[in-house]
């Protein structure tokens, strides 16, 4: 790989400025939670999160830790392991700024700045609360018609920094994303890529047809960084499963703020030592 | 929901509560082309798996590696519904009131809410572009079945002149199925539980709703359907749902196995 794309987990953490949007995935797309670690530990604070479509253990944890500021998305939720406990005590503490969204709509955004144009229209949302609660969204009658047919235009958003984990990169830091394209979406949309793979494979993923569809160009990305088991306790596709103690004790601890503290200096200590 | 004569008979013995869902679900679904199930859905997808078994019925299963066909990230999902390719989905939610308008997002006055749920996930779109969008709140009580959801994530119904091929069709809870009948905009019940009754239901229920003339109690599966949910529809929600398909499925054929 250009060495200049490959660096230490803490310095792609260093990267990511205070303040900035950050395009987050779901959690079945390959969450960065190591670099969400590392981003605790030099204390990353002011984080406005865009949630590809969902938030999970990544976005709880940040509102936890004091990280953000303001979170857009469809819904952040531990899935089976229940309530995301400090995205819901944030939100009734009025701790962090809400933007509800609806999932594609979420998607439908970054769409429109992948396209390079200002608005994508959607269909659905109208009579919702979730529309009345969003005044940068505009009802129009759809102009193709004879009138009488009112659809939502939602504007296009560009994404300061994405952040994911994926498989591998080659050592051109083209990434391999597999079935996985909303991460593709995410970096279309995105000023600049920080990702995080389990490894780096020799040659390029651009030589064959099977790595090749599955592949997202360099050109996208800013910097790489290796973490072995980057996305744990979350899985990553076939390579790991979800680690389902693990979740289940953070549901459990960060039900109070102090079970949350506990937790999250318990994993700050374990990766520092 | 299409009137069918309560089978098997004989009460809940050796049924699982899920099972007789499920079941239920199942014929709520009937012979659809293709049923999408969401996230944290295991009563649903194995719902869907069954109408699999029974009808061919394509199933994605958005939260498998192995039932989900998509290749173009999460977004394929709502553009499939968009195309008109998605029949069947289900919808929960925190609340659902009379109208079937649906809230995911919390109780008390947004944003700053008494009590803040995940969020609305797709259903302020899926809710509009999908046929039959089936309810499935396991919990009925007048906490859960209100007369006026805090916040609406999808209206249960819209103005004739929107644009809005899809809708609600049933609500299925623990307790009771219920039809929805979208220009009248309410629900009328039309099954209940074993052990309950008209009154009771009217009891636990935060909504005025019709009843059906001719209310039938919930069927219990027949021993082939118990046979396929506890062979391939388990084997199959086993990779998204390890634990309840352990739980369910393989208690209830243990079980049976040694009566």
């Amino acid at each position: 790989m250009g060495t200049a794309m490959l660096r230490s987990l803490e310095a792609l953490a260093e990267a990511l400025p205070d303040g900035a949007l950050v395009g987050v995935p779901a959690d079945y797309s390959g969450v960065p939670m190591a670099l969400t670690m590392a981003l605790l530990r030099r204390r990353t604070r002011g984080l406005r999160l865009f949630c590809l479509p969902t938030g999970h253990l990544q976005v709880d944890v940040l509102i936890g830790a004091g990280a953000v500021a303001e979170v857009e998305t469809s819904a952040v939720s531990l899935g089976e392991f229940g309530l995301a406990p400090c995205f819901s005590r944030a939100c009734e503490h009025s701790e962090v700024v809400v933007r509800d969204s609806t999932c594609p709509a979420m998607h439908a955004q970054l769409t429109a700045t992948e396209r390079g144009v200002p608005f994508m229209p959607m269909r659905g949302l109208i009579g919702s609360d979730v529309l009345a609660h969003r005044p940068d969204w505009r009802v129009v009658d759809n102009p193709l018609s004879d009138g009488g047919d009112p659809l939502v235009l939602l504007p296009a958003i560009k994404l300061d920094v994405a952040v994911f984990h994926a498989p591998f990169a080659d050592e051109e830091g083209n990434v391999w994303i597999g079935r996985r394209r909303e991460l593709a979406t995410l970096a279309h949309a995105a000023e600049r890529s920080l990702v995080t793979v389990e490894a780096i494979r020799p040659g390029s993923i651009f030589e064959r047809e099977g790595t090749a569809a599955g592949g997202l160009s360099a050109l996208y990305v800013e910097a790489i960084a290796v973490a072995a088991k980057g996305a744990a306790p979350l899985g990553l596709g076939d390579v790991y499963g979800v680690d389902a103690a693990a979740l289940g004790a953070y549901a459990k601890a960060a039900r109070t703020r102090e079970g949350f503290r506990q937790w999250l200096d318990a994993r700050l200590a374990a990766v520092a030592a | 929901m299409a009137r069918r004569t309560p089978g098997g008979g004989g009460g809940l013995n050796g049924i699982a509560p899920e099972e007789v869902l499920i079941n239920l679900l199942a014929e709520l679904i009937g012979p659809a082309r293709h049923v999408a199930v969401g996230a944290a859905s295991p009563i649903p997808a194995a719902a869907a798996l069954l109408a699999r078994e029974r009808h061919g019925t394509r199933v994605t299963l958005l939260h498998s590696r192995r039932h989900n066909g998509f290749t173009d990230g999460s977004r394929e999902l709502f553009d499939l519904a968009g195309q008109g390719r998605i029949d069947v989905f289900f919808l929960g939610g925190v609340q659902i009131d009379g109208r079937a308008n649906v809230n995911l997002v919390g109780t008390g006055d947004y944003p700053r809410m008494e009590r803040r749920f995940p969020g609305s996930f797709g259903s302020a779109y899926l809710y509009y572009v999908v046929p039959r969008v089936i309810l499935f709140r396991e919990e009925h009580s007048p906490r859960s079945l209100v007369e006026r959801v805090a916040f609406v994530s999808a209206p249960g119904t819209s103005a004739a002149e929107l644009y809005r091929p899809g809708g609600p069709s049933h609500l299925l809870t623990s307790l009771a199925a219920f039809g929805f009948d979208r220009q009248a905009g309410r629900f009328r019940l039309e099954a209940h539980a074993v052990g309950t009754s008209v009154p009771a239901i009217e009891a636990a229920t935060g909504f005025v709703f019709d009843v059906a003339p001719d209310v039938a109690v919930f069927g219990t599966p027949s021993e082939a359907t118990l046979a396929t949910l506890r062979g391939p529809v388990a084997a199959a929600l086993a990779e998204s749902y390890p634990v309840f398909a352990a739980r369910v499925f393989a208690t209830m054929a243990s079980a049976a196995a040694s009566a």
